[in-house]
């Protein structure tokens, strides 16, 4: 008998998954004909068409900064203000998350600035009380 | 030509806030509008093409009739996002090119609620906002403006002039929700929305209806409408195509230069050609990017040819003389077709003190899409026939 573990964290994106010694990580495809990264499991590439050939990998967790805006209005209950931020993950793939640990201040928010990926409680609970964990930025580290 | 196909008969109501009117109401009001624009009668209409994403699932088209005639026609409900309303004129002008019918009808209605678009709850209780970014049209379109600076350096106030450029062609449309002058200064100093659209970058969510009466040129001939028939040269549709981004942000760029293209093909004609344009304005920075995206400027110029004043009624490419989505409002399924109505009235000589002087030729364009889903664009050129 298992009992159900009641305080397992649930992934907020479906691409999201824990390891076998609770390490989050990000699950995606890649194309082994155009080289096209997604998140997620695939069997056909949206960028080419392909079938079949999407590899199965994990997505980095080191990217730069494509683009971003400074949130100031949001729906009820969201804390502003926030940076909404899209990523170019390493070796393919770009997602949009929230990039903690910058001033949200556009003078202090460089395009191309390097950034990690952290995965943390969303503050947010399942009906059941488990904690929703998702991914979020952080600069990298080695920045000055 | 024979294989032409026109604009006989347009109109749409005031955009703004009608609480106690029905969707359908609003409907009818601009295609009576059209029908009567055009001389003619529900009776002459052999198919009702009919934009709306909101009630997309309630055969909006069909409650439409009901209220000016139930002749029995076939109807087409149309849901594409931002581009709903051009969606379903262009099934319209497809149907008419195609010789199935010579007179049909397009409606665009829309009925929205005050306030952020986008967001709500997941199925199992999980809410995205702040946690994976923001899902808001505001932010969404923020970050395609800050792409913009990013390559180009374009400024906030760059941005920012593109609102009090529409919000002053506004105070010269009677039919535009928002009509005063708002300086450089106050747009700027309004409520941050999503760095860099302020609350007066943002178009405003208004209710509203525009029809339109398309007809082949043997009906222009069997009714006598060419003296205000305006020549549709092109009308084109596109969806996002893959960008590397696509799971983090939906391509609105690439859409509209894909449609664009071929848009300027089918006509035959060059962004030099056109004497104004009405694009998508729903927020600032969009305007900025479709600049460059419609070939009005080269890449990267967008931020100078605001500042060049190019743009504003009397320059060289006036756009969006209307007032735009920024002061017009932007009720989604109504848009594209309201912007072919700004096009005919200036060629046909008769927007007033907006009248872009000695128009032949424009160009409308709306854009649109959410995170996570994808785009869609269609783009129309119009000409004086």
């Amino acid at each position: 008998m298992t009992e159900a573990n009641t305080s397992a964290p649930v992934p907020a994106v479906s691409f999201l998954h824990f390891d076998e010694v609770g390490c989050a990580y990000l699950r995606g495809a890649r194309c082994t004909d155009c080289g096209a990264v997604a998140p997620g499991e695939r069997h056909v590439c949206n960028a080419c068409g392909a079938r079949g050939r999407m590899k199965s990998i994990r997505l980095s967790e080191s990217g730069t900064l494509y683009s971003y805006t400074i949130v100031h209005r949001s729906f009820p209950g969201v804390q502003t203000p926030f940076i909404a931020a899209i990523v170019d993950l390493d070796g393919g793939g770009a997602l949009q998350g929230t990039l903690l640990g910058v001033e949200a201040d556009p003078a202090r928010i460089p395009f191309g600035l390097p950034v990690k990926l952290i995965y943390r409680h969303s503050g947010q609970t399942s009906a059941d009380g488990r904690p929703f964990h998702s991914y979020y930025f952080a600069p990298a580290e080695n920045r000055t | 030509m024979s294989g032409d196909v026109y604009i006989v008969g347009i109109d749409m109501i005031p955009f703004g806030r009608y609480p106690t009117r029905s969707l359908s109401s609003l409907g009818a009001e601009a295609a009576l509008l059209a029908l009567d624009d055009a001389g003619l009668s529900i009776l002459d209409i052999q198919a009702l093409y009919c934009g709306n994403l909101m009630e997309a699932h309630l055969m909006v088209g069909q409650r439409i009739l009901r209220e000016i005639g139930q002749t029995g026609v076939p109807v087409v409900n149309t849901a594409n996002a931002c581009a709903t309303g051009a969606t379903a004129f262009r099934e319209g002008v497809i149907a008419v090119k195609a010789g199935l019918y010579d007179l049909v009808l397009a409606v665009g209605v829309e009925q929205m609620g005050k306030g952020l678009l986008g967001g709500g709850k997941r199925a199992d209780g999980f809410s995205a906002e702040g946690v994976l970014g923001s899902g808001t049209m505001p932010a969404m379109f923020a970050q395609i403006g800050s792409e913009h600076s990013r390559k180009y350096g374009t400024t906030f106030t760059q941005f920012a002039k593109v609102a009090v450029k529409n919000h002053h062609h506004s105070t010269l449309n009677p039919k535009a929700m928002s009509r005063r002058e708002t300086p450089l200064e106050e747009v700027m100093a309004a409520q941050m929305i999503a760095y860099p659209n302020t609350k007066l970058m943002c178009s405003i969510n208004v209710d509203g209806a525009a029809a339109a009466v398309i007809a082949s040129a043997e009906a222009v001939k069997r009714h006598g409408l060419l003296g205000r028939a305006v020549r549709i040269r092109a009308s084109e549709l596109t969806s996002g195509p893959y960008t590397p981004h696509e799971f983090a942000i939906p391509d609105f760029n690439l859409v509209t230069r894909n449609c664009a293209g071929a848009a300027y093909e089918r006509a035959g004609v060059g962004p030099s050609e056109l004497d104004l344009i009405e694009l998508h304005d729903c927020f600032a920075t969009a305007e900025l990017v479709h600049y460059e995206n419609l070939g009005l400027c080269a890449e990267g110029e967008a931020g100078s040819l605001i500042d060049s004043g190019a743009t504003a009624l009397g320059g060289r490419i006036p756009v969006n003389v209307s007032g735009g989505l920024l002061s017009k409002g932007h009720p989604l399924g109504a848009t594209g077709i309201a912007n072919l109505y700004e096009i005919t009235t200036q060629l046909r000589d008769e927007a007033g003190a907006r009248q872009v002087q000695g128009a032949r030729m424009g160009l409308t364009h709306v854009c649109g899409g959410t995170p996570d889903r994808g785009s869609a664009c269609v783009v129309h050129i119009l000409e004086k026939a």
